[in-house]
């Protein structure tokens, strides 16, 4: 499904390129095509060249759009100070979300982004495209946008970059009707969930990480396009760990793989190691000579929990004292696996700073299993909502909330017994709350009684 | 089945409801997966890293697939799309991704083809003579930047993220192709402290940051926001209630009560707050995610303000180098920033980057206290001689 021929979209020659201005200075941008790393200035230049060379009547929005982008960014370079107008709602009808608006407070000047809306595209789970997808994204959004991408936005979609008002339904009826392709979330709501590369090509993914997260994605499509939380929701789901999707840090609800039976050992591949024929962690330190390979030094002593052991050429691990931080098997990934006996970890919380200060995830669920069609992870987290959607505030995050009840009213709420893992240390001060039920007499005294033995 | 090329396709304004498709969430990821992805699903043995930014993972069945991992600016145009959708095509059998950190990926089934695809890679270049497709980003190195929008698309940044990003990457190039430091080193950058992305847990963290309070436009502040919540937003009570002098509904801010955050701008377009020489970047450092040896940590501020010199940033550059070479030199192997700087004590952290200390990287907000030391364990340096002198404990 293409709309532009090759002929149209190679409009231009190299020497065109390396001769082409646009139409406004931009000298400081032009400094950013220097330097090794791929210039976003060299690209955007491309770009608008191509649309300068279309004819008329191959593009909806005004061909200068790429040019008064930068334009614009010169400028606000210029007066230190961004050029767009606070706000923007726009969007699609049956949906509160997905699109985010932005009007220029320059639009005399530059009058094709004086409609700058950005479209969010759920991408595909791990980001795995083929050409016949991407081409007919790009042949869509040059048509009916600016042609500027982000590839991707930080919690995960595909993001189109600047059209205008009237052409979001048309834009969204060509998505949904001829790519087959939903918009992803903004607002509060459950934005876009996203996972790290899994069972796809990762030897270490603890459960299908793409499946849980299109299965989650589909389930809760109405929570995803239509704002109903006090505030934003985020999923992320990684497969063992090392967290390469952040879902720590970076989601309010974390899937994090893990195992609950022993590491796998290949003996021969731990004295492969020993000896030189394996490199370890996969050769990740080539690039400087940090000596031979030492077990005791890179594995056993560096563990945290301190439970490996070699002797007599076997090593061992005693596994009731492992806390799976993934260190052994990252070093020695052709020797040690994790266990067959998988499943996630469910850690909730996780914020940036604004408004009550950062926070990591805290460790909830230790374990659970975590197979289609993931019934028992899908009552978790309608418990969660349930909660937060009756007792969160105007704009409070899962994490402030759980702040503000306190973990243990939180846990009975969840009805979870409270266990040592949830927390680093047990409490420090003794301000311990009592509940009158559990405190024989109750609460209810009366002080005559007590003078009867304790004259005033 | 074809693109439309009506103006509005097949969406009728007069009928928005007809034909509307909802609700389809996204593509399913099976159909994106070349061959050997699919055949050796959850099949993975090991891997290996061949060489910077190149990657082989063999399977139980014997089957590899190589990877070769390229920097991209994440930004990027069709025309760029096309370009990386053309190399997919002629080398990949029209398959590629992206990674959690917006490298692109190009995985083929054979050494053969590993070859003739990393030549072509190296050969792209842009005609300023920036590489379009670096290969790198993989083991023990600076991987690529995840960041924002900053001027290109936001309304609240206090200073710009592809630009920023852009001349850090120019500065940490070689690092981007080599696996020579003790560990990987995540640098990161958000445009404002709302910190989208991954400011607050990497290894290195630029943040744009704000130091002047808003300017109020009482003129037009009750029509166009609603008080209360501007009022909510503010992390330490600076905003209330006001009237202006004909009798309006305005709030006052207490400006030795405000730290810039922008929160209120978010929800009040009437308190805006950018401000060329007042806005500029701090620096974080020693936050990590992974749960390798330590606990995740968040970053810490360890630069309180660096000018927002555009386009190229000297001063930030300059700085995330001096961390990262102190890194690089003093740490063990394995160890993330974060777990050298608590290793060695912050104090020396401080010494061995000669990044100076002042009373702005001292935590004073709500539970601050856990951050001062409470103990007598602590090592000699200049600073610490200061302290002092300065109370009179020696000459």
């Amino acid at each position: 499904m293409r709309i532009y021929s090759d002929e149209e979209l190679n409009n231009y020659t190299e020497e065109e390129l390396k001769n082409f201005k646009i139409k406004h200075d931009i000298p400081d941008l032009e400094e950013l095509e220097k330097g090794p790393w791929p210039s976003f200035v060299s690209d955007a230049k491309q770009g608008a060249l191509h649309r300068r060379k279309l004819a008329d009547d191959r593009m909806l929005i005004d061909r200068d759009v790429i040019e008064d982008m930068l334009g614009q960014l010169q400028v606000s370079f210029d007066d230190g100070e961004t050029h767009w107008k606070h706000g923007g709602i726009v969007g699609v009808f049956g949906y509160g979300g997905g699109v985010i608006g932005r009007y220029s407070d320059l639009p005399e000047k530059y009058p094709s982004i004086a409609h700058f809306h950005t479209v969010r595209v759920n991408q595909p789970a791990s980001k795995f495209y083929n050409s016949d997808f991407l081409r007919t994204v790009c042949d869509m959004w040059e048509y009916r946008g600016s042609g500027m991408m982000n590839l991707h936005g930080s919690t995960g979609d595909l993001v189109l970059l600047g059209t205008t008002t009237e052409q979001l339904e048309p834009i969204f009826f060509e998505l949904t009707h001829e790519l087959g392709q939903d918009i992803g979330g903004s607002g509060s709501n459950l934005r876009t969930p996203s996972c790290c590369i899994g069972k796809a090509r990762c030897e270490f993914a603890c459960y299908d990480t793409q499946d849980l997260c299109y299965e989650l994605t589909q389930y809760y499509q109405d929570e995803l396009h239509r704002p109903a939380f006090p505030y934003k929701f985020k999923f992320k789901f990684d497969g063992c760990p090392n967290g390469c999707v952040a879902s720590i840090a970076r989601s309010d609800m974390s899937f994090i793989g893990t195992w609950r039976d022993d590491i796998r050992i290949d003996q021969d591949a731990v004295k492969g190691y020993i000896a030189g024929d394996f490199i370890p962690n996969a050769g990740a330190h080539a690039g400087r000579d940090w000596g031979k390979f030492d077990l005791q030094k890179e594995v056993l002593d560096l563990c945290p929990s301190k439970c490996m052991k070699y002797e007599d050429g076997v090593l061992t691990i005693d596994n009731a004292e492992c806390v799976r931080c993934m260190h052994c098997i990252n070093t020695m990934p052709r020797a040690l696996k994790p266990g067959t006996d998988t499943g996630v970890s469910i850690l909730l919380g996780a914020k940036a700073p604004i408004l009550e200060g950062a926070q990591m995830a805290t460790l909830i669920v230790p374990f659970m299993k975590a197979e289609a069609p993931y019934d028992n992870i899908k009552e978790f987290i309608e418990k969660v909502w349930e909660f937060w959607m009756e007792e969160g505030k105007n704009r409070e995050r899962l994490g402030e909330l759980m702040q503000r009840f306190g973990l243990p009213k939180f846990l009975e709420i969840m009805e979870l017994p409270p266990a040592p893992h949830m927390v680093k240390t047990p409490r420090e001060n003794p301000y311990v709350l009592w509940k009158e039920e559990d405190v024989p007499g109750g609460w209810t005294r009366d002080i005559k009684e007590y003078r009867t033995r304790h004259k005033r | 089945m074809a693109l439309s090329l009506e103006r509005l396709g097949k969406y009728d304004p007069k009928d928005p409801q007809k034909n509307r498709l909802t609700d389809l969430g996204p593509r399913h990821f099976w159909q994106y997966f070349p061959p050997v992805i699919q055949n050796n699903y959850g099949k993975w043995a090991y891997h290996d890293v061949l060489e910077p930014g190149v990657l082989v993972h063999v399977s139980e069945t014997g089957e590899k697939v190589f990877t070769v991992r390229c920097g991209a600016a994440r930004f990027m145009t069709v025309q760029h799309v096309r370009e990386i959708c053309e190399i997919a095509d002629k080398y990949c059998d029209g398959y590629v991704r992206f990674t959690t950190r917006n490298n692109i990926e190009f995985l083929v089934d054979s050494e053969a083809k590993l070859d003739a695809l990393k030549k072509d890679l190296q050969g792209r270049k842009f005609p300023g003579g920036s590489f379009k497709f670096p290969i790198g980003g993989t083991g023990a190195g600076v991987t690529n930047i995840v960041h924002t929008q900053g001027y290109i698309h936001c309304h609240t940044p206090a200073t710009d993220a592809s630009s920023m990003v852009k001349s850090i990457a120019d500065a940490l190039f070689e690092e981007f192709q080599g696996m020579n430091l003790p560990a990987k080193v995540r640098v990161s950058m958000a445009c404002c402290l709302n910190m989208c992305g991954a400011v607050h847990c990497s290894d290195i963290a630029l943040l744009g940051y704000h130091r002047k309070p808003p300017i109020i436009d009482h003129e037009v502040i009750d029509k166009v926001c609603e008080i209360p919540l501007a009022i909510a937003a503010c992390p330490l009570g600076a905003i209330s209630p006001d009237k202006t002098p004909e009798g309006g509904k305005t709030v006052k801010i207490k400006q030795d009560r405000c730290m810039f955050c922008g929160n209120c701008y978010t929800m009040c377009q009437a308190l805006p707050l950018s401000d060329k020489e007042g806005d500029g970047v701090t620096i974080l450092a020693g936050g990590k995610i992974s749960n390798r040896i330590s606990m995740p940590k968040f970053s810490k501020v360890v630069v309180p303000w660096l000018p927002n010199n555009f386009p190229r940033f000297p001063e930030v550059v300059e700085n995330v180098k001096k961390i990262l070479n102190a890194y690089a030199q003093g740490a063990n192997k394995y160890e993330r920033l974060g777990d050298w700087a608590e290793r060695i004590g912050w104090e020396k952290f401080f010494e061995k980057t000669g990044l100076e200390f002042t009373e702005h990287l001292i935590d004073d907000y709500r539970l601050a206290y856990d951050t001062w030391r409470t103990s007598t364990q602590f090592k000699y340096t200049d600073a610490a001689w200061n302290v002092s002198k300065a109370a009179g404990g020696i000459d």
